[in-house]
């Protein structure tokens, strides 16, 4: 299975990083030794084989339905690079 | 039992289409804290004051799920006539969007809590069974605002992980009416079992809907369009109207239907295909890793059923049984949860001798009549239930008039009113004494006795005559039926 | 009494206890080696002034009952500390200063211990030599222009340089056990569910855990008894009975039975390492234990299986990191170019890459081919230690195929770097408790650590082997302060 430029410009879409020709052609390079270490797996039938579900060997713990989280929105909004105090500001989507 | 009785067609010259139609509703889960965190779900909050760390997604934060949502869809897929699903799994719904801070929605995508089941719907035509395909939990997004600001977006988080539960229904319905007969059910059986408010214009309650069509009599479903997020039953019905017509047209013109996403436009009343997202179908779906498996045991799920409330199928059972209501009436009172208890408060406060059709009727005439022009719902009615009873029993016993009682109604709306209270202190007790009718009568016969003559000759039209001249006499407090029986005797 | 910096924490705790050394003292003389250090760039964030009026506090009325009472320490730059900044070796969190602290941080402040300084680390502790961290490469004490090993890179070079006298970091693949190995230290990575990942900046959660690492195997024994508790904040937290881990530290394995999977003796492994391997065989059974011959018939597998199963939890978990809510924001015309800029310019490369992979593993098309098989690959994987555990009660394998490279050497060759993890990243897949202890030096006198593995909650037989080991080995780490200033 070949990583072409087609493929590394639909991931980056996805994954939301900006890739230019230079760097998409780096990364096909890269991931194309890496996807050739990683065919090793296509040795093992695993046909009959259950997933993993998790290593944890314990089950979902349920929480009781309370409020505990109080109004802490000026510890919320702090971080963000903007400089609104009631919401969260970004550059409008394009419809 | 129908499945495709209704017989909504889209015509055109040559041919006739059948429109099919699924949902997959969004109701928002009644509860005190988030599906994963524990802040608060309350509506109408200030923006972002109900916004934990792990709702915003900061660094080294980990989902922790609320034991009563898992409880408030189980009841639900209960209510359903579902299969539940002992062990069910949550995965990320992978994708970017403002109000989505974790960059990934956490759902249910293979093995969802609630399986299949089924909804009665009560249609003009018979009843209709509707299938569910599945209903599983999931993270409401938060809000983005985009009217505040010309050129950014503004995002309110504080319905960022509030507990959904998705219902998808099968692509069982046919037209716009069995649209809005499913929705007021679902919302219905939610509201009886207190999982879910359905209050639409809190956005409690919206779904996405699945509109295709095909030549009727056709067996193969057609390509199909899903118009996202619509938020009231009206705009559903006018979206899928919009929508069936213009499928149908393209595929007259001999132009095939592209499958994608559509918004429905409530000013222009029309559906248009959303911008296209180039890789908006790719969720990338797996399971989460911070969370394990759902897992309940059968005592978990059995000691929900036994607690679950008499659902609206079966009161309306009872209702015809017990209390002897056409299938009609039932409908009508068990539609919703407030209705029905209010109805069998007054039944219960109405005590020994009541007339049961005459509540139904004061209920559904007089009293729906008010909540509808005071746009208010039944619990907020400004007539309690106890004194509806006093009212419907004053006209049962015969101290007041049907007539009368309007009047007494009226007064009532204000403060609610004992109607016992103002029927004594506007003196309106009817006259019932049949001396005194008698009396009253003799008189006015007496005092007409032409029309007498002429109503014994055969005019029998005069008898509404001598009616109304008896209420007037009586200022329209003597006994209708009273002045009936006496007329009738006292012209042979 | 031997001077401060060279003590051990036990040493330092008891001198603390015995009144013959102060907190301030202490902080003071960590604080000043670590001021001299900054060639070895283990330190991104410094807390040195907040530190020693806490040491000052402490002294004023001193807890002696505590288990690190007034002990200064530093800690990798993946636990969110409240008010103090937390970078993950970013730049996308350069000016991230987080408003609460993680459960294992709060457990070391509760038990007396004073924060000096976050710790440099691999990038999102993507990485196996501390080369990809915005903050820079972090030097190994052992000898100029040698890697530290990674992720926790910056932690390993704090402790065998002497910053500190302990630290905590991760293990997602190896990130404790094999910068210990190449630093001479001792690394500890307990039980998946053991320690609470609740405020560490995730990086692949179902193989992420918090762990000790410290100069000798006391130490890490202690640390892990104050880091290791059940967290209801975390759903993937365990509740189980833990032991006082360094109380119940003992030296007597006699009768352990300790399995050697063949597996384990790559092709073209190092002379070197085999001959560790025999010599570490040679002292475990100098120690009492018996050895046996398992197999893992899967072990080949681990390293592609884990370079899918990371990636893809890292691709979703590094999706919150879009500049809207916390963290560096590049300007864009509209969403999705501010999206795109903030993260092509706010992650390296290394997390680019593996971003990248996780999303293709995860993307439609690929999900059975790839991600699915690896996880049931990682069941086959963890089917061969359960079995091989009805056998043994724990495994000896080297910690690393190699000792420290050069910085650079490998930096252009991801598949190359991703094989140091070799021995290691069996054990995350398998959600197992593993650590490394130095066991001996190669031709050129750098490290090289053993590894032992245990079953799942049996931190404590793995301690006591390495106990009991490391006092037969009596490594001695040649440290020669060439950094300092």
């Amino acid at each position: 299975m070949s990583i072409d430029l087609k493929i590394i410009k639909h991931i980056s879409k996805l994954s939301r990083i900006s890739v230019d020709e230079q760097k998409a052609h780096k990364l096909a390079d890269d991931l194309n030794s890496i996807f050739k270490f990683i065919e090793k797996l296509n040795e093992l039938k695993t046909d009959n084989v259950e997933p993993l579900t998790s290593v944890a060997e314990t089950t979902l713990k349920l929480r009781t339905d309370e409020v505990k989280s109080k109004d802490i929105r000026d510890q919320i909004i702090k971080n963000s690079p903007q400089d609104n105090e009631d919401y969260f500001v970004v550059p409008k989507v394009i419809e | 039992m129908s499945k495709n009785k209704s017989d909504y067609l889209i015509n055109r010259k040559d041919n006739q289409y059948e429109v099919v139609i699924g949902l997959e509703v969004h109701a928002q889960v009644t509860s005190e804290s988030k599906l994963f965190s524990s802040s608060s779900t309350k509506f109408g909050a200030e923006p972002n004051t109900q916004v934990s760390l792990v709702d915003a997604a900061f660094p080294g934060m980990l989902p922790v799920i609320n034991e009563f949502c898992v409880k408030q869809a189980i009841k639900t897929g209960i209510g359903l006539n579902a299969k539940i699903n002992k062990r069910s799994v949550f995965d990320r719904k992978n994708y970017f969007y403002a109000d989505l801070p974790q960059g990934y929605q956490i759902s249910q995508f293979k093995d969802p809590i609630v399986g299949e089941g089924k909804v009665i719907l009560d249609m003009p035509e018979g009843q209709k069974e509707v299938g569910i395909e599945r209903l599983h939990l999931e993270q409401d997004a938060g809000k983005s605002i985009h009217d505040l600001d010309p050129q950014n977006t503004f995002v309110d988080l504080n319905r960022s992980g509030v507990a959904l539960m998705e219902i998808v229904s099968k692509p069982d319905l046919r037209s716009p009416d069995e649209v809005s007969a499913y929705i007021k059910k679902l919302r219905s059986i939610m509201r009886y079992l207190g999982t879910c408010d359905g209050n639409m214009q809190e956005g409690s309650l919206r779904a996405d809907v699945n509109v295709s069509v095909r030549v009727k009599g056709s067996k193969e479903l057609g390509i199909r369009c899903e118009i996202k997020n619509v938020n009231s039953i009206k705009f559903m019905q006018m979206a899928i109207e919009y929508e069936a017509n213009r499928q149908v047209d393209l595929i007259e013109d001999g132009k095939s239907i592209d499958q994608e996403t559509r918004l429905f436009d409530t000013k222009k009343n029309e559906t248009r295909s959303m911008r296209s997202k180039e890789d908006a179908h790719d969720y990338r779906y797996f399971p989460d890793p911070d969370l394990l498996p759902l897992e309940v045991s059968d005592e978990f799920v059995n000691e929900l059923k036994k607690n679950i409330p008499e659902l609206p199928d079966d009161k309306k059972k009872r209702f015809i049984d017990e209390f002897k209501l056409s299938p009609y009436e039932a409908t009508i009172l068990v539609s919703d949860i407030e209705t029905a208890k209010y109805f069998e408060e007054v039944v219960a406060k109405m005590g020994k001798n009541k007339d049961i059709k005459l509540a139904v009727n004061w209920i559904t005439g007089e009293l729906f009549a008010v909540l509808n022009d005071k746009n208010l719902e039944i619990s907020q009615s400004p007539v309690s239930a106890k004194n509806l009873a006093i009212l419907v029993n004053l006209i049962k016993n015969g101290t007041i008039s049907g007539k009368i009682a309007k009047t007494v109604f009226e007064l009532m709306l204000d403060g609610d009113k004992d109607p016992q209270k103002i029927v004594e202190e506007k003196g309106l007790k009817q006259q019932s004494d049949p001396k005194a009718i008698e009396a009253l009568i003799d008189k006015i016969i007496n005092d007409n006795r032409e029309k007498a003559i002429e109503y014994k000759q055969g005019k029998e039209k005069l008898f509404g005559f001598f009616v109304g001249q008896a209420m007037k006499v009586s200022g329209g407090k003597a006994n209708p039926q009273l002045i009936n029986e006496i007329l009738k005797k006292k012209l042979q | 009494m031997s001077e401060i910096t060279k003590q051990s924490l036990s040493e330092l705790v008891k001198n603390i206890k015995d009144k013959n050394l102060s907190s301030e003292e202490v902080t003071k003389a960590f604080i000043d080696r670590s001021e001299k250090s900054k060639e070895l760039n283990a330190y991104i964030t410094e807390n040195y002034s907040s530190a020693l009026e806490n040491a000052k506090k402490f002294d004023q009325k001193p807890n002696l009952e505590l288990k690190l009472p007034g002990i200064p320490m530093a800690v990798k730059d993946l636990f969110c500390t409240k008010d103090i900044r937390t970078t993950a070796g970013s730049k996308i969190l350069g000016n991230f200063v987080p408003t609460y602290e993680s459960t294992v941080t709060q457990n070391l402040w509760d038990e007396g211990a004073i924060l000096i300084g976050k710790l440099n680390c691999d990038e999102f502790a993507m990485g196996s030599s501390n080369e990809t961290s915005f903050f820079g490469n972090v030097q190994n004490p052992i000898d100029k222009s040698l890697v530290p090993g990674g992720s926790s890179g910056g932690s390993a070079s704090a402790v065998a340089g002497q910053l500190t006298p302990i630290t905590i970091g991760t293990d997602t693949g190896g990130s404790i056990r094999q910068p210990a190995s190449f630093t001479g230290t001792v690394g500890l990575k307990p039980t998946y569910g053991s320690c609470s990942r609740y405020g560490i900046v995730a990086f692949a959660s179902s193989l992420d855990q918090a762990g000790p690492m410290a100069q000798n195997v006391k130490d890490c024994a202690l640390l892990q008894e104050v880091i290791s508790t059940y967290d209801p904040k975390d759903s993937t937290s365990i509740e189980f009975k833990r032991n006082e881990y360094s109380k119940e530290l003992t030296n007597n394995i006699k009768g352990k039975k300790i399995g050697i999977p063949k597996e384990y003796r790559v092709e073209g492994m190092p002379k070197e390492i085999e001959d560790l391997w025999q010599k570490g065989i040679e002292f475990a059974k100098d120690c009492g234990a018996q050895i046996v011959d398992i197999t893992l018939p899967h072990t080949s597998y681990a390293l592609p299986t884990y370079y899918i199963v990371a990636p893809a939890e890292a691709s979703s978990n590094l999706a919150r990191y879009d500049g809207v809510k916390y963290g560096f924001r590049s300007k864009g015309e509209n969403l999705t170019d501010m999206y795109e800029k903030t993260r092509s310019e706010g992650f390296g490369d290394e997390v680019q890459r593996r971003i990248m992979i996780g999303t293709y593993v995860l993307s439609s098309g690929y999900y059975d081919a790839y991600y699915l098989k690896a996880q049931k690959i990682r069941k086959l994987i963890k089917n061969d230690f359960d079995e091989a555990y009805k056998k043994v009660d724990a495994i000896l394998t080297p910690s690393t195929p190699s000792s420290a490279f050069k910085i650079g050497e490998k930096k252009d060759d991801p598949v190359s770097m991703y094989l140091n993890d070799i021995f290691t990243v069996p054990v995350n897949l398998a959600g197992l408790p593993g650590i490394s202890i130095p066991a001996g030096q190669d031709t050129k006198g750098y490290p090289l650590g053993l590894q032992i593995i245990g079953k799942a909650f049996d931190e404590q037989s793995i301690l006591n082997i390495a106990y009991a080991m490391e006092e037969k080995i009596k490594f001695k780490n040649k440290i020669t302060d060439w950094w300092i200033k």
